[in-house]
């Protein structure tokens, strides 16, 4: 009895307009709108509405048997929000079905969980708010940025209560093993894994049209024969792939819909079913503990984070955005705390990576920039007027401990007059005794 | 394979780059083992290096019969070549030349630079060409640029050895369009006759391709190089001011775009001060950006240091912490090369032959002050962005080498001798 695990990516970057140095302390305003809107709204039309909608015809086709699971960035919620609302609609009709889950991950979509504990638990948090409050369900499952997963990222996943994380099966961890079970974190038991099957995800997403591709055309059928020829006691196939695979990376007319239309049907011959990773958590057990020492991602040809910090630029940027962020969980003024989360989004140090190859030219095809080293400049300019604007909050001449007990007092000053102003009303309130007449 | 080479300009004594370019393949070349070049040029001074290819004056050839002493010779022009070689040379006067203003060895005196005559010296030179083109055997020819596509074609009619033109750069670079119609015309010349074109980047291939109207199969790219910096170069040491310093080196003419650089650096001085700006080089449009700085207000941190040569070029660009070359129409450009070798973080315009191979250094479009202005606050305000061009830009020049353009440049020579 073998198990498809669908899971699907959603996410879209706010993506920096042109921004000059000589900008810097003049405009506070980092977003190319134009783009952002008009990308976002080419994929909604091009992919989510129609994919979310074939979903919802299959779910209720097939009675409740297919199912699958989705994880939105919280960048990616606010711009569906701004500039798309009827694809939220759609996935809240796809939530009610009961067959579809969605998961848990940092709002900004950002690298925190390597660089910074904090700020890593208040996004998963912040997300996990933001996803209860749309679709009424708490996620359950963790998965994080691109899949970014090490033991050290297990064990403080684990403490905020997730038991299952979904990550990349990737070669140099697995070694001979299959990512076709269920694994167990090595720090901590209690955590399971689920490892995507890299092979079958990027037949789908990657090679789905490659007409080089010895597997083309990839039919319905010929895809779940593969699917049962694995060993009998390989139970589970996690497919996780971009959202966008349905209609803009491979599009409309490579007949990607009708296959995934197709695969229920031919599923079900070969008594395959499909299930949500909270399901396959906790119908499957543990195989053995899989230790991650450094992180791994599933991005490029090396599956570790060196698409995002592979270079001196981008460690550069990297640092000094999060260098900023002690005093930037301080401020209570909500602009600067968006812009902090939207700047901290993988895809700006993503945009900066010098490699070259197939993997640079896949770099090359999402940048909006025309070189590695405009992207970094353009970048580094609008984190300088951020710096600028934190500075202005909170002067870096002051220390951070100090700051924190100037901040204590102020807020205990507050505290204080609010006291002695009830105590005030209390004393105005009570009726004034009338002074006793002098004796005589 | 013995290849006849003419070319107008051979370190030291050179006016731009087209010397450094032929002296780096020639040497380049002759690393292979059976290569032997004859490089014509009008007037040699005698202190060129002449260890690896034979060096030939065309202001050293007889072109008029004259019966001086050997020991006269010797003295005239020993230091240049043998003197016997100018024996040999005069068996092959081939025509009477005796109404050529001459001077008593029978030879024509060249300025050996590009003066107000310069139709005049090519034309000259073409008939030199003929001499030692009846003179020297050799298996191909190989003319550098458009002065001494003449040359070039007058030793192919004489010898019927096949003509490769080596395309430095066209007039459509020098004048930024307004072609004048007498050197478009030996140009166009020179590509029709030529058995096969070699031009230093993509963009000038276009250029011959489109306005030259040449077919694409006889026309091919070979990027230029650079050679390694030299231990001299490696010792000079840099001179510090305490402020950042951004430099643009070379002639300040239309071609190279100044007044870009200008703007630009106004633009990055109404934000930050500790920085200086360099324009070193003369040329025709001097004054006029003496007189724009001025009239942005940048003069105090804008400097014209004037023309610089040898060794000065490696102080100035070694105590820079921003190269640029925001040339207008760059056919290849070798100076930002220059830069990269000695580590220093290169900005260079989109329309500059040499953006085609490098990948670690910033191009914008040379227009584009604002983007230009970006780049450079961005190197001298973010350490990373310095260090990481600084390095990965060393590393990515130091493997551009002639070696690898000369087999190039050798597979043609054997193409067109049918090898």
């Amino acid at each position: 009895m073998k198990t498809i695990c669908f899971y699907f990516q959603i996410h879209q970057p706010f993506r920096l307009k042109r921004y000059r140095f000589f900008d810097i302390g003049n405009d506070h305003y980092y977003y190319d709108d134009f783009s952002n809107e008009s990308i976002l709204q080419g994929v909604a039309e091009r992919s989510f509405l129609p994919a979310n909608k074939l979903l919802l015809e299959m779910i209720e086709a097939n009675k409740g048997k297919l199912k699958v699971s989705f994880s939105i960035s919280g960048v990616a919620l606010d711009q569906l929000e701004m500039h798309a609302p009827e694809v939220l609609d759609s996935f809240r009709q796809l939530a009610k079905t009961d067959c579809v889950e969605f998961l848990a991950e940092t709002y900004a979509h950002s690298l925190s969980s390597l660089k910074d504990a904090e700020e890593f638990k208040s996004q998963v948090e912040l997300h996990s708010k933001r996803i209860e409050s749309l679709f009424g369900k708490k996620p359950k499952v963790f998965r994080n940025t691109e899949l970014i997963y090490s033991d050290e990222i297990g064990q403080m996943v684990a403490e905020m209560g997730y038991k299952t994380i979904i990550t990349e099966g990737a070669k140099h961890i697995l070694g001979w093993k299959s990512p076709n079970f269920v694994y167990q974190s090595a720090v901590n038991p209690h955590v399971k894994l689920l490892l995507k099957n890299s092979k079958l995800s990027d037949d789908i997403s990657f090679r789905f049209s490659n007409h080089g591709w010895d597997g083309y055309p990839l039919t319905a059928d010929k895809f779940i024969d593969w699917i049962k020829s694995i060993p009998e006691n390989e139970q589970l196939v996690n497919l996780f792939m971009n959202y966008e695979t349905f209609g803009n990376m491979q599009p409309r007319e490579t007949g990607i819909f009708d296959f995934l239309k197709a695969l229920p049907k031919f599923a079900e011959q070969k008594g395959i079913t499909f299930s949500t990773p909270s399901e396959v958590a906790a119908k499957l057990k543990p195989v053995e503990a899989l230790p991650v020492p450094y992180p791994i991602s599933w991005a490029d040809e090396e599956r570790d984070v060196s698409a995002w910090l592979g270079n001196a630029l981008q460690q550069e940027a990297f640092n000094k955005i999060y260098s900023q962020a002690d005093r930037v969980r301080k401020t209570k003024n909500r602009l600067l705390m968006q812009d902090w989360l939207y700047l901290q989004t993988s895809d700006h140090f993503f945009y900066m990576s010098t490699k070259r190859s197939s993997d640079g030219a896949l770099h090359q095809h999402f940048s909006p920039y025309e070189s590695p080293f405009e992207a970094f400049t353009n970048y580094m300019n609008v984190v300088s007027d951020f710096c600028k604007r934190v500075d202005a909050q909170y002067p870096s001449s002051v220390g951070n401990e100090e700051l924190h007990s100037l901040l204590t007092t102020i807020e205990n000053q507050e505290l204080t007059i609010q006291k002695l102003e009830c105590e005030i009303k209390q004393l105005k309130s009570k009726p004034v005794k009338p002074k006793a007449a002098p004796k005589k | 394979m013995r290849a006849l080479m003419f070319g107008w300009e051979f370190p030291p004594h050179i006016l731009g780059g087209l010397g450094t370019a032929s002296y780096g393949l020639t040497r380049g070349m002759s690393l292979q083992p059976d290569m032997d070049i004859v490089f014509v040029i009008p007037k040699p001074y005698g202190d060129e290096d002449q260890s690896f290819l034979k060096i030939t004056g065309a202001g050293n050839t007889p072109i008029v019969w004259r019966d001086p002493s050997y020991e006269t010779v010797k003295n005239r022009m020993g230091a240049v070549m043998d003197p016997q070689e100018y024996f040999e040379l005069r068996n092959h006067i081939y025509a009477d030349f005796s109404y050529m203003h001459v001077n008593d060895l029978g030879c024509i005196e060249f300025s050996g630079r590009y003066p107000d005559n310069l139709l005049e010296e090519i034309n000259n030179y073409s008939i030199c060409a003929g001499v030692i083109a009846r003179r020297e055997p050799f298996d191909v020819i190989h003319s550098h640029d458009w002065l001494t596509y003449p040359a070039g074609i007058h030793a192919k009619n004489v010898s019927g050895k096949p003509l490769v033109i080596h395309v430095h750069a066209t007039d459509f670079d020098r004048s930024r369009g307004q072609v004048n119609p007498q050197v478009y015309s030996i140009e166009k010349n020179g590509m029709d006759h030529a058995d096969h074109i070699i031009c230093v980047s993509n963009l000038t291939r276009d250029t011959v391709i489109n306005k030259y109207h040449q077919h694409p199969d006889k026309v091919t790219t070979v990027h230029n190089a650079v050679e390694p910096v030299s231990a001299t170069v490696e010792a000079i040491k840099p001179i510090r001011c305490g402020d950042k310093v951004v430099t643009f080196l070379g002639r300040i003419t239309m071609q190279k775009g100044p007044e870009y650089f200008v703007e630009a650096a106004a633009k990055v001085l109404a934000k930050t001060k500790n920085v200086r700006f360099v324009m070193a080089g003369s040329g025709d449009m001097m004054e006029a950006m003496i007189q724009l700085a001025a009239k942005r207000g940048i003069s105090d941190r804008f400097h014209f240091p004037g023309f610089m040569k040898g060794n000065q070029v490696y102080e100035m660009l070694k105590s820079s912490d921003v190269y640029i070359m925001p040339s207008v129409s760059e056919p290849f450009g070798i100076s930002p090369l220059e830069a990269m070798q000695v580590g220093v973080p290169t900005i260079i315009s989109k329309q500059s032959g040499c953006a085609e191979i490098l990948d670690f250094a910033i191009k914008t479009d040379y227009w584009d002050i604002d983007a230009m202005a970006d780049a450079v606050y961005s190197i001298i305000s973010y350490p990373a962005m310095y260090e990481f061009l600084r390095d990965e830009g060393k590393k990515e020049v130091d493997e551009i080498k002639w070696e690898y353009a000369g087999q190039k440049v050798r597979d043609i020579y054997n193409r067109v001798c049918g090898r």
